[in-house]
């Protein structure tokens, strides 16, 4: 998850985070980091550059984004289907 | 100083038409435009549909006689301004002080994007000549030269509701006495650029798009231009051809919400529109037809949906979105609109909203599903709205 | 106002950034003309509060360049051959730059985005000055924002009805704005 945080600070030019500013559960959107509907496309971009998976539902995008511990389950999830 | 400006003639070039004829016949035969690509290569060629005017550049420089060379943004430009200029029956006059406000988003990219491949491979390669006029800005200045326009050119670019600006800044130009006559409007041609670029933010439908319906997936990229000929009320009488109708209101408001997406109470929707009755002196229920924005994408119909149900409570005109027909052409969309809502007041007819069928749960009213006519179409309001929180409303009265 | 030696860009923002200090996180997501805008009208505001105490509606603000939104529309079209950035596109507007402003203030005022070879001062003076004297403002950011690639140019005015400190405020004209722009060359 320390590689999933640090891909998400490069990926939405969050600059003056640290991976370590980042909770395993904190929500990402709304409150907590406060991303909004732009990062969550980035994100989307991310999950497709880096571990080549394709969320082409966006409706997904609220559940998988929920919290980095999320993000990093429907990575592990995805990548061992795709095996 | 001149109180009124008035719409002496109009031109449209669009996915349902090549004229104001053509366009009103689709119209009325419920005939919308959209379809798989014809003219754009891409890699989307038959996954996304789009709105594509039904002539590739070749046939559109014999319409207008100018160089199939140039980027469609200027060709479509020219067909609708040219139209419009011979509607006005202006070509008559001399001694007018007369100026161009034309928006675009895109400008020449169309021959840029097949220019730079070539280009990134090998610098020496490609024609330079393709990318003269990439910029906005020259694609106004070719427009000018086709019309011999020479007092006042403007170039406005702000996104969707780019021509819409264009439109009531003529109308100020023309209040403020420094211009008698003002050829208004705005083109945009269909690009990877921007296919690629909305695809990329999710807002495509796959399907024809379904505005103002629950389940709506999104627009669909159209093109084309759509220009107006604003002239005072002396030149009007000097014409002597028949006028359309007078701009009676506009405003413009920023949302200061977001980059793309709109305030979910549509805010800065609500000031246009509220902006644009005060202007006018008119009162909400002297609305005869809502022209919409409505794209289709889930934010901006229940934001505009809405901010109409706020500024309208329970006095619902009816209303349509023809980017069911059209597509979203982009910055094109406000002068294509203004045109067709200065057809209706001429024509007396209310165009239909297409493939709605399950209406919007959180709104109290229904878009019009059926072309109507023979109506006393008496104040039509038009909504453009914006990337960057850029909202202008319209609003076109009879005499 | 605020002078750096710096002439590659990023590096150049980035201390006015520091010189302005907005705390705004937002600004790094932002393109290079954006973050060029949004700068020019923090050091703009810092010294006329007053415009952020006006009523949303009535601060507006109208701008104009050159190249439109050109310097990421290169930078956007170069990722579409990987993976299309969604947060560049987002910025291949040149009116994206009046929205930053926009949502940072709060300011729903009228605002417009012309594109000119050249600034064209007395078009900004008679275009503004409509505004303010029909009652459509009462106050407004404008003037000029140019960017691409590493050349670059800001010269942003404020433009408002009511002014208390006539020795500080300079009467809006066009031989004024002209010079003012003039003067900060290079």
């Amino acid at each position: 998850m320390a590689d999933l945080k640090r891909q998400i600070i490069e990926q939405l030019n969050l600059k003056d985070l640290k991976p370590e500013d980042i909770g395993d559960d904190q929500p990402l959107f709304v409150e907590g980091l406060g991303l909004d509907s732009i990062d969550a496309l980035e994100l989307i971009v991310l999950l497709q550059q880096e571990y080549k998976i394709k969320l082409s539902n966006a409706e997904e995008g609220p559940k998988v984004f929920q919290s980095v511990r999320t993000m990093a389950a429907y990575i592990t999830a995805h990548q061992a289907q795709k095996v | 100083m001149s109180s009124s400006v008035l719409i002496a003639g109009v031109g449209i070039i669009s996915a349902i038409g090549n004229n104001q004829q053509e366009c009103l016949e689709s119209l009325e035969q419920e005939r919308a435009g959209m379809g798989f690509m014809n003219h754009l290569h891409s890699i989307h060629k038959n996954k996304l549909p789009v709105a594509e005017v039904k002539a590739d550049n070749a046939r559109l420089a014999a319409i207008t006689g100018a160089s199939p060379q140039l980027s469609r943004t200027a060709l479509l430009a020219m067909v609708a301004a040219e139209e419009a200029w011979r509607d006005s029956g202006m070509g008559k006059l001399k001694d007018l002080r007369v100026g161009l406000i034309s928006a675009n988003t895109v400008g020449g990219m169309d021959k840029t994007e097949d220019f730079f491949p070539s280009f990134l491979q090998n610098p020496a390669k490609g024609h330079l000549r393709d990318v003269v006029y990439h910029e906005c800005g020259s694609v106004t200045e070719l427009v000018a030269d086709r019309l011999g326009i020479k007092d006042y050119l403007s170039t406005i670019s702000t996104a969707c509701s780019s021509s819409a600006n264009a439109v009531f800044y003529g109308a100020r130009l023309i209040k403020q006495g420094i211009l008698d006559v003002v050829v208004a409007g705005g083109t945009d041609a269909l690009t990877r650029f921007t296919l690629n670029g909305f695809n990329t933010l999710m807002i495509l439908d796959a399907n024809f798009c379904k505005p103002f319906d629950e389940e709506r997936r999104g627009l669909n990229l159209g093109e084309g231009a759509g220009y107006m000929v604003l002239v005072s009320e002396k030149v009007a009488d000097m014409v002597g051809g028949k006028i359309y109708c007078k701009l009676s209101g506009y405003c413009n408001a920023n949302d200061a919400y977001h980059q793309t997406a709109s305030s979910p109470g549509g805010t800065g929707s609500l000031l246009a529109m509220k902006g644009a009755l005060e202007k006018s002196g008119l009162q909400p229920e002297d609305i005869s037809y809502i022209n919409l924005h409505g794209t289709g994408t889930q934010n901006n119909d229940i934001a505009e949906g809405t901010a109409i149900k706020t500024l309208f409570a329970a006095r619902y005109p009816p209303m349509s979105s023809t980017k069911s027909f059209t597509g979203h052409t982009l910055g094109a969309s406000g002068g294509i609109e203004a045109v067709l809502s200065a057809m209706a007041i001429r024509n007396g007819v209310i165009y239909p909203n297409l493939r709605l069928t399950t209406p919007m749960k959180d709104l109290p009213f229904v878009p019009e599903k059926h072309f109507l006519k023979n109506r006393a179409i008496r104040h039509v309001l038009s909504n453009s709205f914006g990337f960057g929180g850029n909202c202008s409303s319209l609003i076109f009265s009879t005499l | 106002m605020f002078k750096n030696k710096e002439s590659e860009i990023s590096a150049f923002l980035e201390s006015a950034y520091v010189f302005a200090d907005p705390k705004y996180p937002k600004f790094y997501k932002m393109d290079n003309l954006s973050k060029l805008g949004f700068l020019a009208s923090e050091i703009l505001l810092k010294d006329n509060e007053q415009a952020r105490t006006y009523p949303a509606e009535e601060v507006g603000i109208v701008l104009s360049n050159a190249s439109a939104s050109l310097d990421t529309d290169v930078k956007y079209y170069k990722t579409v051959s990987d993976f299309a950035s969604p947060a560049l596109f987002v910025y291949t507007l040149p009116n994206i730059v009046i929205g930053e402003i926009c949502i940072r203030n709060g300011f729903k005022g009228e605002n417009a985005f012309f594109i000119s070879e050249r600034f064209d001062a007395s078009f900004m003076v008679d275009y503004v000055d409509n505004l303010i004297n029909n009652n459509i403002l009462q106050c407004c950011i404008c003037g000029w924002v140019e960017l691409f690639k590493e050349s670059y140019k800001a010269a942003f005015f404020l433009v408002d009805r009511n002014t208390d400190n006539p020795s500080v405020s300079t009467f809006f004209d066009t031989n004024q704005i002209v010079h003012i722009y003039q003067s900060n060359n290079g």
